[in-house]
């Protein structure tokens, strides 16, 4: 006699969606969206920055003077003078290319997806630093790609760490095909990969002819100097550039790119078809006309300015507030920074007492595939205004001293099981 | 009829009220299209929209804190506001483990032997002694979950005594008050039970198999992940021994409406009272929905009976 799975579908399901499950850490984010919470969490940009009279405008606009066209099926490479407009974007971090080399995506999540997509097979092995974009780790193992954590250290992806990776997939019959990097105020590390640093992996990546996949949503947003010069501005045939608008203009648009060699845009042009058909021509024509008709890199600096005095609120008080032994990264642009607990400390333990003081971050084991990050948190200071960033570290500061004298009482270095993919709420939502 | 399904909260379980709370509104605007049904999330600005817009009752589909501690229920009861459900005092009683363990346990209903203690106890006495005298009590393997809680969070199984200082942080993130209490091998089974014109009635039991050793979160919202039997797969008399226990549970803590008792039965015929729901969940995995379905009897049609009732009386 066999009972009811409540599901009639459960022996349809593929292998891959039986990681698909709920789970304790998003129930406790379901709680963290609720205005009461300072949700430290989700890397949300502060649209409310935009201009939303031109925004509108805009919009109007596109659907009065070009509607039909904004409202028909598309290319499924993108919108041709949209792509000749993100060439005067990526300029601003180096990157030249043809607009042809271009695809537009939605969001460059989508980008991620169709680079996997063509490149991986079950089982091949994709190099990501350590800590790793939970969103790319979803994607990496949607197509079940065996994913490698490499080392970093204050300067990014260590590179004797990733010749040692390398030599290791190597000896297990292994074939690594990409090696997926974000060298702009990481996420969730924020931490920047000096130039040094970016040509010593290039060569690496050359050297042993795996392609780079870099990742670059929050290059244009850097608090110092000017924007970080891209992999990609030094070789062209090495590296699949991957930039979206989510941050600079409205991730709600949900436009990305990516900028490839010859034959791996060719195929991802087919992989757009096949996943979407097209990218929504309406978001492309509104950010085109945007890009056209508005001051958009002064809009860039106002966003610079929000997310500077956010970190600033952030990093002033975690230094006034925290308990001896937490230690965090200060970044130079992006939205987000990588606490580190006192040791014996675990961030996914502490999460339900956290929501019940009503602050949420993101506990670090989301970031890893293998359990690491257990001592780590990721903190993001791009959506609260900077006093309730003081009060959320407030909140957070009294949960570690709570936590610490738990600890203490019990002597423990307590777990409670990592939690990994499905288990994160989605990537940019509170 | 105006009717307002409470769900959302503050609670872990948030999300689970929620989908309880869409699940009950649904099925009761399907049985009643004349009646105006609203949900909403449970905030500070709860009263004012009472006050303006005050409902003929309130359907309380919050779990956890707040929800079913008696709380929110005291100030429906001081607004007089007509709700189905328990009253505020004897959910509180209910909503509290060890309490109602004790409560029905005087009455002469088993239940596994448990200790119930606050983080305090534990820094100002020592953990270790603590613990020891812990297991030497109960024996291992134990159960250790919080006090006041649902959906099986911060609860765990430990068989080993060095498991059991990383289960009572597990426990303590979700409460001040940690419940040990003796694990009972046996078949895992939940009887819910409704009034209906005076009558106390129980339903099938419901045999919970989780592919883990325990039925928690996961095991509860990801549909496919558990297999339930109902009814369960029991002996006549085992299953009259569930349901008397769980109309006994029901009566003797004086609760109303429905509630939902989660218990063991042992192969010697007995039934171990676990924890009662005062707000049993009603999501598509709950059990509450699985046991009425079997009993071919609709969440709408008895709901929106408790609200005829809980207007007409309360």
């Amino acid at each position: 006699m066999s009972g009811s799975r409540l599901d009639p579908w459960v022996d349809s399901y593929a292998s891959r969606a039986h990681a698909m499950r709920a789970s304790e850490i998003r129930a406790l984010f379901a709680v963290a969206s609720r205005p009461e919470v300072v949700s430290l969490a989700g890397g949300m940009p502060f649209v409310q920055a935009l201009p939303i009279d031109m925004l509108l405008e805009t919009a109007q606009r596109v659907l009065r003077e070009r509607g039909a066209q904004a409202l028909q099926y598309g290319s499924g490479q993108g919108d041709v003078t949209l792509r000749e407009q993100i060439l005067q974007v990526i300029g601003e971090v180096g990157v030249t290319a043809h607009p042809d080399d271009i695809i537009v995506t939605t969001g460059s999540q989508m980008a991620l997806d169709l680079v996997t997509r063509v490149f991986c097979d079950p089982g091949d092995v994709v190099l990501v630093e350590s800590p790793s974009y939970v969103g790319a780790l979803g994607v990496f193992r949607a197509y079940e790609c065996d994913v490698v954590h490499v080392a970093m250290d204050d300067e990014g992806l260590v590179p004797s760490a990733l010749d040692e990776a390398i030599v290791a997939v190597r000896a297990a019959g292994k074939r690594a095909k990409l090696i997926y990097t974000i060298p702009n105020f990481h996420n969730p590390a924020g931490i920047t990969q000096g130039q040094a640093r970016r040509a010593e992996l290039l060569a690496i990546a050359q050297r042993e002819g795996i392609a780079i996949l870099e990742d670059d949503p929050y290059g244009l947003l850097g608090f110092e100097g000017e924007p970080p010069r891209a992999i990609r501005a030094n070789d062209p045939d090495g590296v699949i550039y991957l930039g979206s608008f989510s941050k600079t203009i409205a991730s709600g648009l949900r436009v990305g790119w990516a900028v490839a060699p010859h034959g791996v845009r060719e195929k991802l042009v087919l992989a757009n078809e096949a996943a979407v058909l097209c990218p929504s021509n309406y978001a492309q024509l509104t950010i085109s006309e945007y890009l056209a008709t508005q001051p958009w890199r002064e809009q860039i600096k106002t966003f610079q300015e929000v997310y500077r005095e956010r970190r600033d609120a952030l990093l002033e008080s975690l230094q006034a507030l925290m308990p001896e032994g937490t230690t965090w990264t200060i970044p130079a642009g992006g939205f987000y920074s990588w606490l580190t607990l006192p040791h014996g400390l675990d961030a996914t333990a502490m999460l339900p007492r956290a929501v019940a003081s009503l602050v949420a971050y993101v506990p670090g084991t989301g970031f890893y595939v293998d359990g690491q990050g257990r001592q780590n948190l990721r903190l993001s200071y791009c959506y609260p205004e900077p006093d309730r960033i003081r009060e959320g570290v407030r909140r957070l500061a009294g949960v570690i001293e709570s936590e610490l004298e738990l600890a203490e009482t019990f002597g423990t270095t307590h777990s409670r099981g990592a939690f990994t993919g499905s288990s994160v709420p989605a990537p940019d939502l509170r | 009829m105006h009717v307002l399904v409470l769900s959302g909260g503050l609670s872990a379980e948030r999300d689970v009220s929620l989908r309880s709370g869409r699940r009950v509104a649904e099925a009761l605007r399907t049985e009643r299209p004349d009646w105006e049904v609203r949900e909403q999330d449970v905030d500070a600005g709860l009263l004012d929209r009472l006050a303006q817009h005050r409902p003929d009752c309130i359907i309380p589909l919050l779990h956890g804190a707040a929800g079913e501690d008696g709380a929110l229920r005291n100030v429906l009861e001081s607004l007089n506001i007509p709700f189905i459900g328990s009253s505020a005092a004897a959910s509180r009683l209910a909503f509290d483990k060890p309490i109602a363990k004790r409560l029905v346990e005087i009455a002469g209903v088993s239940t596994p032997a448990c200790v119930a203690m606050p983080q305090s106890t534990f820094r100002e006495l020592g953990a270790t002694g603590v613990l020891d005298a812990v297991v030497a009590s109960l024996g291992l393997p134990i159960v250790v979950k919080p006090t006041k809680g649902g959906s099986a969070l911060g609860t765990s199984v430990v068989h080993t005594a060095a498991e059991l200082p990383s289960a009572m942080v597990g426990a303590f993130a979700y409460g001040e008050v940690a419940l040990m209490e003796r694990h009972v091998a046996g078949v895992e089974v939940s009887v819910s039970v409704f009034e209906r014109v005076g009558d106390v009635l129980a339903l099938s039991a419901v045999e919970i198999v989780p592919e883990g050793e325990l039925y928690d979160y996961a095991a509860r919202y990801t549909a496919g992940t558990t297999e339930f039997f109902c009814p369960a797969r029991l002996t006549d008399e085992q299953a009259l021994a569930a349901q008397a226990l769980a109309l006994d549970v029901h009566v003797l803590l004086g609760l109303r409406d429905w509630s939902r008792t989660d218990m063991i039965l042992t192969p010697d015929g007995t039934a171990w009272f676990l924890e009662v729901n005062v707000a049993p969940g009603m999501t598509e995995t709950s059990l509450f929905p699985q046991a009425l379905l079997a009993a071919e009897i609709g969440l709408g049609t008895l709901t929106a009976e408790l609200v005829e009732t809980a207007v007409l009386e309360r």
